[in-house]
């Protein structure tokens, strides 16, 4: 991953800075957004080398198109999470059968990973672990018969099947 | 206006169902692997039900503006970016601590991971300042 310029990763920090400024004062007064607009500044300023690698490449418009249909998607996902939380946690017979899970994953970049990351401990029955390259060690909270294989293959794809690969079809874009 | 402020009052009420869940995965949850399951996810959602909810309440009323809907959107993706993180950190604390998985549990493929990592280490002969128990710390 090739970095971008210093002109193009501080002007993308000071726009996210300057949209949280937005967001948090919600309001328009000309007063305000200058002195938010000088703080953005100053702020980017000093924290824009670790904030970010590539710039203002991120705001590719097919990259914010598919962030923003992500959004609904993750949201459905996380709200069938829940609703498989309260399943197990009502059922009398609390029916979990957890084990740790190996997955493999094709992102190549850092956010991406901890996208995925946090995309998979917030939806159904996974959380995870530890992430070593691209190595996922996952706690799956119902582990179904077909990642029960002792076969190592076999069990990483079963297991990447079910839990990866729903939200890298997103992230491979958003991300790279 | 009011049909927005009974929205919120539905999406904080199902807020509060999703924090009661939560605790009572709490309690029902055999180890602490799964009682992290069950109280990370629910509490997420719950807090965005309410916060959510919230906004969209205050937008209903005659004191409300649209400040309140932002803010609680700006707190509810803090909260969305950064919750899943602690929950990561805490239970891969809780791992290195040593602590065993419920018996119940099927299979363990980190463990497999990190003695096969130790093996290798050995036979290769790493400078010992990195033990295998921290690596993926990057």
């Amino acid at each position: 991953m090739e970095e971008a310029s210093k002109i193009s990763r501080y002007l993308y920090t000071v726009i996210i800075l300057f949209l949280i400024w937005l967001f948090l004062t919600a309001s328009t007064d000309a007063q305000e957004l200058e002195m938010g607009l000088v703080l953005s500044l100053i702020i980017g300023a000093l924290t824009y080398p670790i904030f970010t690698t590539r710039g203002l490449a991120n705001l590719h418009p097919k990259r914010v198109a598919y962030a923003v249909a992500y959004a609904p998607y993750f949201l459905w996902a996380m709200i069938m999470a829940n609703l498989d939380v309260a399943y197990r946690v009502l059922h009398p017979a609390r029916p979990i059968r957890p084990g740790i899970v190996h997955c493999k994953t094709v992102l190549k970049t850092n956010p991406g990973k901890l996208a995925l990351a946090n995309s998979i401990t917030l939806t159904p029955g996974t959380i995870t672990l530890d992430v070593d390259d691209d190595d996922y060690f996952i706690h799956w909270i119902w582990v179904p018969d077909e990642a029960l294989t002792e076969n190592e293959e076999e069990h990483v794809k079963a297991a990447s099947r079910n839990i990866t690969e729903p939200f890298e079809k997103f992230l491979k874009v958003i991300f790279g | 206006m009011n049909a927005l402020a009974a929205l919120g009052e539905i999406l904080v009420f199902i807020g509060t169902f999703f924090y009661f869940l939560s605790a009572l995965g709490l309690i029902r949850m055999p180890d602490v692997y799964n009682r992290m399951q069950t109280s990370t996810k629910s509490a997420t959602l719950g807090s965005l039900g309410v916060m959510i909810g919230v906004g969209i309440w205050a937008l209903g009323e005659d004191f409300g503006s649209v400040a309140w809907l932002t803010k609680t959107i700006v707190i509810s993706v803090f909260l969305l970016l950064t919750n899943p993180i602690s929950a990561h950190t805490l239970i891969r604390a809780a791992y290195k601590s040593g602590i065993p998985l419920w018996e119940g549990s099927v299979m363990d493929k980190y463990r497999e991971h990190i003695e096969a990592k130790a093996k290798e280490a050995e036979t290769v002969g790493a400078p010992e300042s990195e033990t295998p128990e921290e690596g993926g710390e990057e």
